[in-house]
Order: C-alpha cells, then sequence, then structure tokens
C-alpha cells in the first residue's frame, strides 16, 4: 500500500458524509415494540465470595486477597473471588503433578472418557444456570451464551471424550503419551467456552489442569469448578485458580508446568513465549486477529450483509475472528453500505439478559475506553463513521454498532484490533487486490469468502494467510474442527484432531 | 395494446415498450443491452438461518397482543375449494365482520378471498363495511390456460366486484427461462385488473429454489403487481418464512431504488397465531414500519384466525378455551 498523503486523506474526508442515506431509507421504528423479555434470575444462586479450587477442594488464598466481579451491563457486583498469589499457584500445580502421577495418568483412556462424558452431561443439565451467569458477568446477549457458548462447551467435552481411548487412531502408528501439567490461561470473551476448549482435549489425552480465567469473568469457570467437583474426578485433575496478571505469571513461570495454553491478546501472548523461552514447556498461542470479511459482488448480498452483522456485532465484537475488517468489490459497496446501515438499525442493544437482545454490554470499563480511542482515531483520521442510533442505558459499559466507510488500509482502524462492534469498510476492485490487502496484515486468525461461485471460494481459501476460512458464512464452531492462527495470531490448533496433537508427546 | 414476445432475453419493461413502439410506429427499435447485474443469488443455508433466529424473538404481553391484533387485521380470510356454496361464503363473510361476536374490540379481517363465481355474494354480505373482497382469476390453480382466457377471467372477477385479483404466473414459462413471457402476461393482467388491486402469486412451491424465487419475485414487481404472493395453497410446501424473506428482500431492493411499495402476501400453510407472529417479526425486521400494515401485508389463511383468537382470549383471561369456543365457518 502506498503511504497516504495529506492531499488524499483530505480528498477521503471530503467524500460524502452519508453515504446511506437515501429518499427512500427504510424506518424501523415503534409501529410495534418487542416488550421486554428477561430471562428469570431469581433462581440463581452465586456466593458471596468464592474460593481456589485446588485439589477437589475450595482453598482459601494464602494471602487472603479477594477481588470484586461485577455485571458490566449493571456495574452491579456480583461476587467477591479469590485472588491467588505465587504460593496458591504453586499448590495448584502440586496438586495437579500428584493428581497426573497418581491416578490420571495411569487410568485407561476409557475410564477418563467416562469422567469428560459426565462433565459434558452435568453442563448440559446446568445449561440455564450456567447461560444466565455467562451474561450477567460478561454482558454476552442471553440468546447467545444459550444458543451458543453453553452447548458448544458441552460439544466439546462430548468430542474429546470420544477421543480419549481411540489415541492411538488420531496419530496412526504413534503412540501418544501425556504432557503432564498444563497450565491454562482463558480470555474474557468466552469464559465457559474457553475452558472447554482448554480443558477438554487436555483432560481426554491424559493431562491435569491449573485452568485461570480472565479477572473480569471468573463465575462461569468457577461454576464449572463446582460441576467437576459434583462429577467427583480424582481430586487435582482439574485446578482452577482466579486472579490477574500476576497469578497467569506466576502460572507460567511455574517450573512444574510442561504446557502452557493461552488464548489472548497477542501483546501477553508476546511476553509468554519470552518466559516460556529456554524452558522444555510446550506452549500454544491463540492471539488477536483482524479478520478480512471479503465480499464479492457475486455473493448473496443479503445474506452477506447477515454474514457482516455476525461476524462483527456477534458478543459485541468481542471475538478474536471477528470479520472486523470488510473488504468488498467496490461495485457493490455503496449497495451493502446502505443494506448494512438498514440491518444495524434493527439490532437491539441493552440488557444482556433480555432474550431479544442482539447486541449486549461491553465487558469492561477498560475495554470501552480502547474502543472509543480507536473510534476516535477513525474519526480524526477522516473515516465516515456510522453507529446505529440506539439508546444506550444510563448504566454499565455500552457501545452501538458502528462502521466506518473511507477507511484506508494504512488508517489505524484498518490495522489494530479494536475488539468491539466497531467495523473498518475498505474496498478492492479484483481477486488479487482482494488477496493482497487481507494478507496485508500482522494477524492471520480468519477470513470470510461471499461468492456464488464455489470455485473462487477454493482459489481464494488458496491464498488467504489465515487459521480459519469461511465460505459463505462467519463465526462458525465445531469441536471437529482445528481453530488456530498464523503469524501473530498465534500458533498451535485447537479442536479436531489437530487439537489433540498440542496436548501430547509422541513417540516412534 | 400488449404484444407477447416470444423469447425475449431482457427481464425489463423496455422490452415491452420498445415492441410496442415498433408495432405502432414501423420504426425498428431495439432494447438497449441490459448491463446491470443478474438478480441477487440467495443463500440457501443463510436464509433459512436468518429466519430460524428471528423465530426466537420473545413477544410478551402487550407486544403478543398488538401483534395478534395486527394479524387479524392483515388476514385474507379464504376459501377456494370445488365445494364452495353460497352457505358456506356468506358464514365466512359473517366471520370477517364479527371475528369473535364477544369481542368487539376486536379488528375486522383485511379481505375475503373467494374464486370470481363467489365475488358478487360476496360483495353483498361485506356492503358498507372496508373489507376487501379479493379473487382468485387467471385459470387459478395451475395458469395452464392461454392467456385471453385468463385476462377474460380477471376482467369478469372485476366486473363482479373484485376489489383485488389474485393471479398465478406461469410456472412453465418461468422454468423453462421464458421470463419475458411471464413478465408480459402479468402485465397483460394488471391492464385488465383497472382499478383493482393486483396479487402475483409466484408458487414457490414449484420454482424449486430461492433464486427462482426472487428472480420471479422482480419480475412480478417490475410488471406491475400491487403485491407478491407465495402460493395457491394447492401446492405443498405452500409458505415458509424462509421464502417470504426472499421476496421481503425483493420488495426492499425495489422500494430501495425507486421508492414505491409492493405489498407481500404469504399465503397456505399459516395455521398458528406464533407463525403469524414470526411473520410479523420478520417483516418489521426486514422492511419496517411502513409495511406493517394491511395495505402492504397479508396473511391468506382459512384456519389461522382461530387459532389467533384463542391466543388473544388466553391474554384476556388467563386460561386456554376449547377450540370449540369459536366458530368454525
Amino acid at each position: 500500500m502506498a503511504k497516504k498523503t495529506d492531499s488524499q486523506s483530505k480528498a477521503i474526508a471530503g467524500r460524502a458524509a452519508q453515504p446511506v442515506s437515501g429518499s427512500h431509507a427504510l424506518d424501523f421504528g415503534k409501529a410495534w415494540t418487542y416488550a421486554p423479555s428477561p430471562e428469570a434470575t431469581d433462581h440463581i444462586k452465586l456466593d458471596k465470595r468464592y474460593e481456589l479450587f485446588i485439589g477437589g477442594a475450595w482453598k482459601k488464598p494464602r494471602a487472603g486477597k479477594y477481588f470484586s466481579t461485577i455485571s458490566p451491563s449493571t456495574e452491579e457486583k456480583l461476587a467477591d473471588v479469590a485472588e491467588a498469589d505465587a504460593h496458591d499457584v504453586d499448590l495448584a500445580v502440586t496438586a495437579a503433578r500428584t493428581a497426573f502421577d497418581k491416578y490420571w495418568s495411569k487410568m485407561p483412556g476409557r475410564e477418563r472418557a467416562k469422567y469428560i462424558y459426565r462433565i459434558a452431561r452435568a453442563i448440559q443439565e446446568k445449561a440455564r444456570e450456567l447461560a444466565i451467569v455467562e451474561s450477567m458477568n460478561g454482558g454476552k446477549p442471553i440468546k447467545e451464551s444459550r444458543d451458543v457458548d453453553v452447548p458448544l462447551a458441552a460439544a466439546h467435552f462430548f468430542y474429546h471424550a470420544g477421543w480419549a481411548d481411540k489415541l492411538d487412531y488420531a496419530f496412526q502408528g504413534r503412540r501418544a503419551r501425556p504432557l503432564g501439567v498444563a497450565g491454562q490461561i482463558i480470555p474474557w470473551n468466552f469464559p465457559l467456552l474457553m475452558a472447554a476448549w482448554k480443558i477438554a482435549p487436555a483432560l481426554a489425552c491424559g493431562n491435569t489442569v491449573v485452568l485461570k480465567p480472565a479477572e473480569t469473568t471468573p463465575l462461569t469457570a468457577l461454576l464449572l469448578a463446582k460441576l467437576i467437583e459434583e462429577c467427583e474426578l480424582p481430586p487435582g485433575v482439574v485446578n482452577i485458580i482466579t486472579g490477574a496478571g500476576p497469578t497467569g505469571a506466576a502460572l507460567v513461570n511455574h517450573p512444574d508446568v510442561n504446557k502452557v495454553a493461552f488464548t489472548g491478546s497477542t501483546d501477553v501472548g508476546k511476553r509468554i513465549q519470552r518466559a516460556v523461552a529456554g524452558t522444555n514447556k510446550r506452549l500454544t498461542l491463540e492471539l488477536g486477529g483482524k479478520a478480512a470479511n471479503i465480499i464479492f459482488a457475486d455473493a448473496p448480498l443479503d445474506q452477506a450483509v447477515e454474514g457482516i452483522v455476525s461476524g462483527i456485532y456477534f458478543n459485541q465484537g468481542h471475538v478474536c475472528c471477528a470479520g472486523s475488517r470488510l473488504l468488498v468489490e467496490e461495485s457493490v459497496h455503496d449497495v451493502i453500505v446502505r443494506k448494512l446501515t438498514d440491518r444495524i438499525a434493527t439490532l437491539r442493544v441493552g440488557d444482556p439478559l433480555d432474550k431479544n437482545t442482539d447486541v449486549g454490554a461491553i465487558n469492561s470499563k477498560m475495554q470501552l475506553t480502547k474502543i472509543q480511542e480507536l473510534v476516535k482515531a477513525g474519526e480524526d483520521e477522516g473515516s465516515t463513521r456510522v453507529s446505529a442510533a440506539c439508546a444506550l442505558p444510563a448504566k454499565g459499559f455500552w457501545f452501538p454498532p458502528t462502521f466506518f466507510t473511507d477507511v484506508a488500509q494504512s488508517s489505524r482502524i484498518a490495522r489494530e484490533e479494536i475488539f468491539g462492534p466497531v467495523l473498518s469498510i475498505l474496498t478492492f476492485r479484483t481477486p488479487d487486490e482482494a488477496i493482497e490487502k487481507a494478507n496485508n496484515t500482522m494477524y492471520g486468525l480468519s477470513a470470510g469468502v461471499w461468492t456464488d461461485k464455489g470455485a473462487k471460494i477454493f482459489w481464494m481459501g488458496q491464498r488467504l494467510k489465515a487459521g480459519v476460512i469461511w465460505g459463505n458464512t462467519y463465526n462458525k464452531f465445531d469441536p471437529t474442527s482445528p481453530f488456530g492462527g498464523f503469524k501473530e495470531s498465534g500458533f498451535g490448533r485447537e479442536g479436531g484432531r489437530q487439537g489433540l496433537a498440542a496436548y501430547v508427546e509422541l513417540e516412534g | 395494446m400488449l404484444v407477447i414476445v416470444a423469447e425475449p432475453v431482457i427481464l425489463s419493461p423496455i422490452v415491452t415498450l420498445a415492441t410496442v413502439a415498433d408495432q405502432t410506429s414501423g420504426a425498428r427499435l431495439v432494447a438497449p443491452p441490459n448491463f446491470n447485474p443478474a438478480s441477487p443469488t440467495v443463500d440457501q443455508v443463510a436464509v433459512e438461518e436468518r429466519v430460524a433466529a428471528l423465530a426466537k424473538r420473545s413477544l410478551k404481553k402487550a407486544s403478543k397482543v398488538a401483534g395478534l391484533k395486527l394479524a387479524i387485521s392483515m388476514m385474507d380470510l379464504t376459501t377456494l375449494e370445488g365445494k364452495d356454496t353460497a352457505g358456506k361464503v356468506r358464514a365466512m363473510c359473517q366471520k370477517a365482520l364479527y371475528p369473535l361476536g364477544s369481542d368487539p374490540s376486536l379488528p375486522q379481517v383485511a379481505a375475503v378471498c373467494v374464486y370470481p363465481n363467489w365475488v358478487r355474494l360476496a360483495k353483498q354480505c361485506l356492503a358498507g363495511s372496508n373489507i376487501k373482497v379479493a379473487s382468485v382469476a387467471t385459470a387459478f390453480p395451475s395458469g395452464q390456460s392461454p392467456l385471453p382466457i385468463k385476462l377474460d377471467d380477471v376482467r369478469r372477477a372485476v366486473e363482479f366486484g373484485a376489489d383485488e385479483i389474485d393471479m398465478v404466473i406461469d410456472r412453465g414459462a418461468m422454468l423453462s427461462g421464458q421470463y419475458g413471457k411471464v413478465f408480459d402476461e402479468i402485465a397483460a393482467v394488471k391492464e385488465a385488473c383497472g382499478a383493482a388491486h393486483l396479487k402475483v402469486i409466484l408458487e414457490t412451491g414449484e420454482l424449486g429454489s430461492y433464486d427462482v424465487v426472487r428472480k420471479a419475485s422482480e419480475i412480478g414487481i417490475a410488471a406491475g403487481g400491487d403485491f407478491i404472493k407465495t402460493s395457491t395453497g394447492k401446492v405443498v410446501p405452500a409458505a415458509t418464512p424462509a421464502v417470504t424473506l426472499v421476496m421481503l428482500q425483493a420488495i426492499a431492493d425495489h422500494y430501495r431504488a425507486t421508492g414505491r411499495k409492493v405489498g407481500m402476501k404469504p399465503a397456505g400453510g399459516i395455521r398458528t397465531a406464533k407463525q403469524a407472529l414470526h411473520y410479523l417479526v420478520i417483516v418489521k425486521e426486514t422492511l419496517g414500519d411502513a409495511w406493517l400494515t394491511p395495505d402492504l401485508f397479508r396473511f391468506g389463511a382459512s384456519t389461522l384466525l382461530n387459532d389467533v383468537l384463542m391466543q388473544l382470549q388466553k391474554e384476556k383471561t388467563g386460561n386456554y378455551q376449547s377450540s370449540e369456543d369459536f366458530s368454525k365457518d
């Protein structure tokens, strides 16, 4: 990309500021409104305080420190959560080591499978409670936690339970041995689902686990710990400890951890990689993204607009594989922008527990500030901003569904991960240009291609440098399908046979 | 005057006008090639996903009641049977006027829909009300008759007093690629309708794919249809939420391009209040407020009304009543 000059910048800023309003705009008003339909929460009994789940028991943190976790949609405190220090981490790793040596590594795969199946069924049985708490603690709409997060979490346990006694067939001709203790650190965007992505393959392959959920969203991981307790796994096979960055660092640096698995920001991922350099710890990283969602003129346009919406507004855009850079063939740019403008007018932003909410609360004040800063950068650089004209609640952290047109490849909003409901729209003229722009990023986690021509999808798929490529759909997940990145989006895969490889040592 | 083009290659009103000019002036006019893109393609999986997502809207209390009352006001109460009689038509008209005798607060339905033979009687029964009489015509339901017979069918129904004509397109022509023939027939029927409103039935259950539904929708709209309608009710599947969404998207694109509002009528297979609300959600979130009116959205249905009444009574009293508490006409 040529560097943008001052005159080009002005030209972009000076272009029609309203690419979308026309005389024949559809009106999504109040002719017939939906009454509030909140999910009942009276049956949810949260503890006032959560301890650390270590060695099959709930242990108080040595330092006696706790931090509060809130609902980002109301800013109300939900519970106090223990803050594990290096000593507590050591207890957890020791418990995991003992469990590995004493029980889990010796147990036949078919026996491990029984426990993992049990966890899967327990998640299904408690699906409603888990979904509600996920939405309360994380801010995501109940329809997503109910229909995506929780069922997929159960599916990951079911899928991996099936592998536990079939590992010899996963890696034909080679014997798979467990690694030992896995230290796992997960992000706040899919708290329960990421716990499932991490724990299920580790257990299936015969490893034991110390998992640390994100400090803003610990509750569903702690509920999962309770389920695991009820499932009567041998003590110490799964340990769940809470805390912030220092707790995670202590886990990564613990000398008796054999494998580190991290999902989160590229910045922290780099620090972890530095920390484990020179040790014999195995490492997988699933980091940031700035995925290109590419729309050709021959695409099914109305459905492509749905793909844009699920690509960037699903989970408030707090998705590492979000389709945050829209590349549109220039001849359909205006029609796509117009359709998208109408579509975001129908998105319902508000109470995450309302069954009709499409876009919930931003996960934390810190994240909201980051989104606001990058949106301001987009405006300052002369891109045209379109935001849904929705009323936002007074309390809590909110950002309306937003997109930018007139975005240059050099714009900050086209290069940096915003991790919010903010889309940058760019154009291309030829498939080659689409590939060049799509790959012109430090990330490489995912991409989407929309076209009616099957051959074009394959042509693009061969050239896009991304770990996951969706054709005429977006943000679809399945435990059988490996997920992971290229370049600074990380390495290693989760899900499928490839995901098992991250948790085994292959012999022979 | 209208000319039927045997093998037109371009789907556009320009073809018809050019041909007419050719006949009247003797000058040789060639329609300019149409370089605009063809009809947008439709992705089956994504369309069905979208309507499934809209089915999850939770409608409670006031919004449910308002939606159900709106649904009644949008109903084309229909009887289209070989065994239709004066008694049957009279009874249906009575129900159209007074959906539930015990509750005068309920709206009347939008229209009754009958065969041409029953238009006069229906008009008499509904005299003095705002309820429209719609008549099917054009060799309904197959449409497999010569055009002059179809046009005659339409003119007579209009003479009998029909306010609205529900025509069927020539699906054979559509599926064999004779798009110009489909277009010209609709345009001719529109002309024969005079002041009567024209609903163009695509019979989507026979079209085989959403791509063809989308193209047929565009033809029906461009040829002058005031409404496009899914089905005759004589073919399974009849209306589905997904096929309705595809048609609504064609209407939206036409509105954005021209400012003209075309109506939509799903018909056949809509039997429950829950289904009706699902359709209304699809309309609300695809076309917006302007289409939430009987002028632009109708349900073609015969048994839907009673289920809607039952749900409304349940909202009012808190209890479900027996199906025998609602008249079966």
